[in-house]
């Protein structure tokens, strides 16, 4: 008995410093690749001695570094906010790009910001933010409804997507008609990307996801109840309604927080949380919550990797890039869970 | 109300404040099974599912050990009482000791890590339902019976006063049946734990439970000990049996009687005659059976099946009159089936009949 427990213990250290090595190891990479190639002891004394050639001191201090960070910060965010949605409606392949949430964001999010620069006025993060929270509240509004009505994965999927359909071509035709001068911009970001993080812009994401994950990390066991479902949970006390709600809002805040900066990025939110479920070889979310920051870190900054050298110096966009790495594991669980039903 | 573990006044329940079953009055001892019994869609969830809080209660207040359940928090009412629910639960990449450890949720800290203590008791009760063996099985990869004993020690990890269970022995096999009843029964004896439930098995609820609540329309029908439930006549009504009949003595269910004159007579007698009867039910030929004692086990069965019955009081020899009325029957009959070899002194009366019916050339071979 012990036994089994001890190799459950070695398997999560296992796993969580094979997360950390990637980690760490696609941090180092992301520093060094791009289209200006440095050595690596230049890259050690530019960023631990704050030392060496201006245009590679700031190519990395101004460019890379807080890209990486926010890749990390935002990758994180929407596998947790992915894993959450996930619990709420007991279906594994939801997640806020495919129920539309992200999408809703990102719909505000554009009329915030043509309204505002059309006024020449420059929309500060928080109000990005506020916007794209939300976009994801109407959004998720608008899923709750239908999964009260049928209560079928493959239901709420659907009208997720949906959803999300719409909402891509309000915004569409508002950036088509937008001013010129911010089209590109904009489109880039509609269609997500990390280029273009400032340090400004990852002290706001930081601060946000912090304090969300830690609340999230705080309800690791009124979530852990929840897995069995809501009888049960309600048997062990568990205030269903607050429970709930606090769900909601805590995973539209996450994914409202990556659309906000990123755009909307398709797939993270499923396909990490089942990758790191199926490493852990658990659904504990005390330990899949840190698990799923950290895949989601890893994923994107390895998916972000790809978008930023494979075309250089043309980027794709991030998306497209997620899609085809997380795709293939959403259509691998639902042809699991049709087995087994 | 102190002495009860749970206890309702004028409790009324349904769904979206609209009353379907009015003024409920239960009273459940410790140390006492309660069971709910009734047609479908009678209400025995409703009930329960008010009783744990799942639904809120139309009107009437329910004391959880003498103490007025709707002032208690969710983590004081989940220390007295614990659920099995039948809905079928699908957890992802949770072990049996994962289900059942979620037992311990009232009693750990703010993130819920178990103690060493907590580790304890989740192996007890996984020992008391004999589920240690699969304990680091995948909950989805178990048999139906296993799955519902991990469910049943995930409650009493709970350490409850009150189980509440519904229709705990629905998808398992004869076995498992029988085996959580007794872990249920030998919980009760041990922990004085108060036990609710809902059977729809009418033979297993006559035999484990204390008390029996019958449910039925707008109302709680009878509330009373299982002797004055289980009788056949009151079961018929309670579920409206038409086709076929329920025998409270045995607890066991019978098709309904082939219908029409009687064509093949049985002497039957000692328990030999059922298997022939039932053979002759399910061919659908109408027979009558004699001469039997109303304490003989066939009694039991051919009462329900026989198109004709011909009885003798029991321990009485068997009277001339009672073997004249049935050899005019065996008369009209076309064959004689005789379950006897030998004949006892109270049964003489037998042995004219198969006398009277080799005479006749009507003996046929048992079907």
């Amino acid at each position: 008995m012990e036994d089994k427990g001890r190799r459950n213990h070695a398997r999560y250290w296992f796993s969580f410093l094979i997360l950390l090595a990637l980690l760490v190891f696609l941090i180092i990479w992301n520093i060094n690749a791009g289209s200006i190639h440095m050595s690596v002891q230049e890259i050690f004394r530019i960023i631990f001695r704050h030392q060496g050639d201006e245009t590679f001191y700031n190519i990395i201090w101004e460019i890379r570094l807080p890209r990486i960070l926010s890749v990390i910060i935002l990758g994180g965010a929407l596998s947790v906010s992915g894993f959450l949605l996930q619990t709420f409606f007991g279906n594994p392949i939801a997640g806020p790009f495919v129920l539309g949430i992200s999408s809703g964001a990102k719909l505000v999010v554009s009329l915030v910001m043509i309204f505002f620069l059309s006024r020449s006025v420059v929309v500060s993060s928080a109000a990005m933010i506020i916007a794209a929270f939300v976009g994801s509240m109407i959004s998720m509004g608008f899923v709750l409804l239908v999964s009260k009505k049928v209560n079928k994965m493959s239901m709420l999927v659907i009208s997720g997507v949906m959803i999300g359909y719409i909402c891509s071509a309000i915004t569409d035709f508002v950036v088509t008609f937008a001013d010129d001068s911010n089209i590109v911009n904009l489109h880039n970001w509609s269609l997500g990307s990390f280029s273009g993080m400032s340090w400004d812009n990852v002290k706001v994401m930081a601060g946000v996801v912090v304090i969300a994950l830690g609340l999230t990390f705080l309800m690791s066991k009124p979530i852990s109840a929840y897995q069995l479902g809501e009888a049960y949970a309600q048997n062990m006390g568990v205030n269903i309604k607050l429970f709930r709600v606090a769900l909601i809002l805590l995973s539209s805040v996450l994914s409202a927080c990556v659309t906000a900066f990123a755009g909307p990025i398709s797939f993270v939110g499923i396909a990490v949380p089942h990758l790191v479920k199926n490493l852990l070889k658990t659904s504990k979310p005390i330990l899949v919550i840190p698990a799923c920051f950290l895949g989601g870190a890893v994923f994107c900054l390895f998916c972000d990797l790809i978008a930023r050298t494979v075309f250089a110096p043309t980027e794709l966009s991030i998306s497209s890039v997620t899609a085809v790495f997380g795709a293939p594991v959403v259509i691998y669980i639902m042809i699991r869970k049709q087995r087994q039903v | 109300m102190k002495d009860y573990s749970i206890y309702t006044e004028q409790m009324t329940v349904g769904y979206d404040g609209k009353p379907l079953i009015k003024d409920i009055e239960i009273r459940l001892k410790k140390g006492e099974i309660l069971t709910l019994i009734g047609p479908n869609g009678a209400g025995k969830s409703t009930i329960l599912k008010s009783i744990i809080r799942q639904l809120r209660l139309v009107a009437g207040t329910v004391y959880l050990d003498g103490e007025m359940m709707h002032k208690m928090s969710g983590k004081e009412v989940a220390r007295k009482l614990a659920v099995v629910m039948t809905e079928r639960i699908r957890p992802e990449m949770m072990t049996c000791e994962d289900i059942v450890a979620t037992g311990r949720y009232p009693y750990t800290g703010a993130l819920g890590i178990l103690s060493s203590e907590d580790h304890k008791k989740v192996w007890e009760a996984m020992e008391t339902v004999h589920a240690l063996e699969f304990k680091d099985r995948d909950f989805t990869a178990i048999s139906d019976g296993q799955r519902q004993r991990v469910l049943l020690a995930r409650a009493i990890c709970q350490e409850p006063e009150i189980i509440v269970l519904d229709e705990p022995t629905s998808f398992l096999d004869i076995r498992h049946k029988l085996e959580l009843l007794a872990i249920l029964k030998r919980m009760v004896k041990e922990r004085q734990t108060a036990v609710f439930m809902s059977l729809h098995e009418l033979d297993l609820a006559q035999k484990v439970s204390d008390c029996v609540i019958c449910v039925k329309g707008d109302h709680i029908q009878k509330y009373g000990a299982p002797e004055e439930i289980f009788s056949s006549g009151y079961i018929h009504e309670l579920y409206e049996i038409e086709s076929g009949s329920y025998n409270a003595a045995f607890g066991c269910v019978e098709m309904e009687k082939p219908s029409g004159e009687p064509k093949v007579f049985v002497i039957g007698g000692n328990g030999k005659g059922i298997p022939v009867y039932r053979k002759l039910q399910r061919k659908g030929i109408p027979f009558a059976a004699g001469v039997l004692h109303k304490n003989d086990l066939d009694y039991q069965v051919a009462k329900v099946l026989a198109a004709e019955i011909i009885a003798e009081e029991p321990f009485e020899p068997i009277r001339e009159e009672q073997v004249k009325k049935a050899a005019e029957i065996l008369k009209q009959c076309e064959k004689v089936i005789c379950c006897q070899e030998t004949f006892g002194t109270m049964n003489q009366g037998n042995r004219e009949l198969l006398v009277l019916a080799e005479s006749l050339g009507k003996i046929a071979e048992k079907p």
